[in-house]
């Protein structure tokens, strides 16, 4: 033990060696040369009141707590945690106009939260120093935006949602939502990797909570678990890339990461194997959590949790954490640019796989599940091929638009008692009440199929283009071109299905995620009128209320108007990009600025790396970043009308060529009987769930009997057989025991006689 | 004296050196078997028998076997100590008898028989 921790301040003297003697210095003077790489100053002491972002929600978490434990019966839990985290949006401009605005970092203390001297008989040692402090700069504060803001309407929402668990599930419900913004609040704003690993955990536990919240159905609890358990396979790599970044640069804190990189990149240099590994393990976890291959499979299966978590958690925020942490500590991915182009390519193929899954789903929160897999794959592939702000202005835009899907997706559900088959569902637009509804889901119909001049549109594109400006990339620039039609189909399959054609529905049976809304229902809830009959003659769908309808409102102009931003600082590729650019994510594409990084990304995907100057890719001899602007429009149109014409209702709702006349039957159907298999292998996942199930559910199935066969015989059999020794004795000698005193007596008599008789032949 | 076989030890200390020999000629040798016939037979009879009360006076005529053999070896050794370890045993068995029959009543209660095969509950 004392050897190894001797060992550390070996490798960290190592690590400040190859730095020029950068490693290890103070915090502050850390923090002052990360900000002078990134061009622009750090505040010295931060301002404390943005302590409150993260404290807030945690706040919120401990009144819901009190509530659950005081049995209350109300939607008191709702418009407590709708108020402090609207607050804590508000302080979240607050700092936006503090420090993002001008393009500072701000490093906030709040209190001393781990340290270790690991040399305590050394002055000015090595020490693992990990503070409850906030890294604040444009990045953190771009997901900081989107986080809170969403939470706070998507607490709204579910006070509507979930008005039928009114009670202690109401109370449970908002407390792991609390407890989430504040875990994600820790994760973005953390000044430092433990304090995001802090977070990560937190997320993935509530998320867990969440998911399971149905906790009485068998599907809900598995889902949970199988969520939890393939987070933890990415968590694995998370955590040792943490500890190889302490044992590389002697800190976790992101100042001083980013100064010593800074160093490492001026510098030049051959760097030890152990510290290209770090990207590579960091972006384990990140694969884990954001759903990307080959770990992406749990997300479709956490749709069994209310739709506001399915919504906020496996939409907007949580499963954006990767993209998030990989953002970032992207000055550690350029340091090793392979890790980038495995990024870049498990991105693009996951982005491919999920899209032909989707397209073959009847739920439509499952279609939604995977659309949301398949873009973020395409934020992998942006931060892969060197897009940061891409991928960034992916997040932002995908937060709005997939959260409205969702929203809506679960509008539905919860008016049609839990229907989500797109078969059994048509014409939802001309329903008295859905208008709003609808219209919502248009607009994210729109922006996620990528419909020229919508926010979804942009920020793919800038993706797209950037896959093919560098070179070597093309290949995958043409799989996300593809992707992006196949999106454009399955998102307009959902629209003109479910809410194009003649008005048809079929109720669910309840039993889809809101298992308990029957009951209460039945109980005589008055606020569910609507649900009164399950056998389908009486029941009316109950269109939402003011809650629902407020909030997909607010978010429907949302995903409108983000468009906007995109015009707003065009040198960088849109407000989005310009905070970005003012983060240490930032980096300069070597195909705008030619550079030697353009040779190390060319020559780790193979590309010969030999010329003086690598040109940008083209795409078929066009600028990308102009041509994709029709190439995906294009793209995109023709999916929609693809979908149109085999899905869509007669006359204008199907566009004209659409010949679809009732909820269950399509020209579709007599398509996927031409192409039999391939549809029915699309409709089961391409069974990879059950590839997993053959690779390692059925052999550690195997290896689990056979360990306890070797315990039941094995093991319990010397227990059992030194047991059975004396019960073997015991009934041999038994009948000895026969309980006649005669025989008794003989037994005594008979012994004194062998007793003499001995004695007599001894003597 | 003769040389100091068992034989001769006995035959010469026979019961009757006391001057009034009303049974001269009675050895240790007639005492002891009448000790071990006692014996014998309390042991068959125990054996056996089943009745409770048989069997217990069985057990006493094997006591006064045992006495007698104590008190003929004490006349043997011409010291008293054979029959005060007699008149404890009496003692004994006296005090012992009380209780034995004492029990004996109590199971002829509880089974209405004094067959001791009725007792075989304990059996393994």
């Amino acid at each position: 033990m004392l050897e190894l921790l001797s060992n550390i301040p070996e490798l960290a003297t190592l690590a400040s060696h190859a730095t020029h003697g950068h490693g290890a210095e103070g915090a502050a003077a850390g923090a002052a040369e990360a900000a002078h790489a990134v061009g622009a100053a750090i505040a010295g002491s931060g301002n404390k009141l943005f302590l409150l972002i993260p404290l807030l929600p945690l706040l919120s978490m401990a009144l819901c707590g009190l509530y659950w434990a005081f049995g209350v019966k109300s939607k008191l839990p709702a418009w407590t945690t709708v108020g402090l985290l609207g607050a804590s949006f508000g302080l979240t401009i607050l700092a936006y106009f503090e420090i993002a605005a001008p393009g500072v970092t701000q490093i906030v203390h709040g209190f001393r939260w781990i340290g270790i001297d690991l040399s305590p008989h050394q002055e000015g040692g090595l020490e693992l120093i990990a503070n409850f402090g906030l890294y604040l700069d444009s990045l953190t504060i771009l997901w900081m935006l989107f986080v809170t803001g969403l939470a706070t309407l998507i607490a709204l929402y579910a006070s509507e949602y979930m008005a039928h668990d009114v009670g202690p599930g109401y109370c449970r419900f908002f407390f792991a939502f609390s407890l989430f913004v504040f875990a994600m609040s820790a994760l973005v704003m953390g000044d430092n990797l433990l304090m995001l690993y802090l977070g990560w955990e937190g997320v993935g536990l509530c998320s867990y909570l969440l998911i399971g919240y149905f906790f009485t159905k068998p599907s809900a609890v598995a889902a949970a678990k199988k969520a939890f358990i393939m987070n933890r396979i990415g968590d694995l790599g998370l955590a040792i890339g943490i500890m190889m970044t302490f044992v590389q640069f002697g800190t976790i804190e992101y100042a001083g990461i980013f100064e010593q990189v800074d160093a490492i990149r001026a510098s030049g240099g051959e760097l030890p194997f152990a510290v290209k590994a770090i990207p590579l393990l960091l972006m384990v976890g990140a694969f884990g959590k954001s759903a990307q291959l080959p770990l992406y499979t749990w997300l479709p299966d956490a749709m069994e949790g209310p739709t506001p978590v399915s919504a906020l958690i496996h939409a907007a925020t949580m499963v954006t954490a990767g993209v998030y942490l990989i953002a970032r500590t992207y000055p550690l991915y350029t340091l090793n640019p392979t890790a980038l182009v495995i990024v870049a390519w498990v991105g693009g193929l996951t982005a491919l796989l999920a899209a032909t899954i989707g397209m073959a789903q009847y739920d439509i929160k499952r279609i939604m599940a995977y659309s949301t897999v398949s873009q973020l794959g395409y934020m992998f592939l942006g931060l892969g091929v060197l897009s940061s702000a891409g991928a960034a202005f992916h997040v932002f835009t995908h937060a709005f638009f997939k959260a409205t899907l969702f929203l809506c997706c679960g509008a539905v559900m919860h008016g049609f008692a839990g229907q989500l088959d797109l078969r059994k569902l048509s014409g939802v637009w001309g329903m008295k009440g859905w208008r709003i509804v609808s219209v919502a889901m248009l607009i994210g119909c729109l922006n996620l199929a990528g419909f020229p001049l919508t926010a979804g549109y942009f920020s793919k594109d800038m993706i797209l283009a950037e896959a093919f400006v560098t070179p070597g990339f093309a290949v995958l620039g043409w799989i996300a071109l593809i992707t992006a039609g196949l999106t454009a189909y399955y998102t307009f399959r959902v629209w003109f299905r479910v809410f194009m054609g003649p008005g048809e529905f079929e109720p669910g049976d309840e039993h889809h995620g809101d298992a308990e809304d029957e009951m209460t229902a039945e109980d005589g809830h008055d606020n569910h009128a609507g649900h009164g009959g399950h056998g389908g003659s009486s029941f009316h769908p109950h269109p939402p209320k003011w809650a629902i309808n407020t909030v997909l409102a607010i978010l429907a102009v949302g995903s409108l108007a983000v468009v906007g931003v995109y015009f707003i600082d065009t040198e960088h590729h849109g407000w989005v990009g310009g905070l970005v650019h003012d983060s240490t994510a930032h980096y300069e594409s070597p195909f705008v600025h030619h550079g030697a990084a353009a040779h190390e990304i060319a020559g780790a995907h193979g590309a010969e790396a030999s010329g003086a100057e690598l040109a940008p890719g083209t795409f078929l001899g066009f600028d990308p970043h102009e041509a994709l602007f029709f190439a995906s429009g294009i793209i995109g149109a023709i999916g929609i009308l693809i979908a149109a014409f085999l899905h869509g209702p007669t006359g204008f709702g199907g566009l004209f060529i659409g010949a679809r006349t009732e909820a269950a039957t399509s020209r579709a159907d007599g398509l996927k009987r031409t192409f039999a298999p391939v549809g029915k292998w699309a409709e089961r996942k391409w069974y990879v769930d059950e590839l997993y199930d053959f690779l390692f559910r059925i052999p550690l199935w195997v290896l689990a009997h056979i360990c306890y066969l070797f315990d039941r015989f094995i093991i319990d059999g010397i227990v059992d057989g030194l047991a059975k020794t004396p019960r073997g004795v015991g009934s041999g000698l038994r009948p000895s025991q026969n309980g006649l005193l005669q025989s008794y007596a003989v037994g005594m008599a008979g012994g004194l006689a062998f007793i003499l008789l001995v004695i007599w032949v001894v003597l | 004296m003769m040389a100091f076989g068992a034989d001769a030890f006995f035959s010469a200390l026979t019961l009757g050196q006391t001057g009034f020999e009303p049974m001269a000629g009675v050895t240790l040798y007639h005492y002891l078997f009448v000790s071990a016939a006692m014996m014998a037979i309390g042991v068959v009879g125990f054996l056996s028998r089943r009745n409770l009360i048989i069997m217990f006076l069985c057990t006493e005529l094997m006591f006064q076997g045992a006495a007698l053999a104590l008190i003929a070896f004490g006349r043997l050794h011409l010291n008293h100590s054979g029959e005060v370890f007699v008149i404890i045993v009496l003692t004994v068995a006296a005090a012992e008898a009380a209780l034995a029959l004492g029990l004996v009543v109590y199971l002829f209660r509880r089974k209405e028989t004094l067959d001791s095969l009725a007792w075989a509950e304990l059996k393994g």
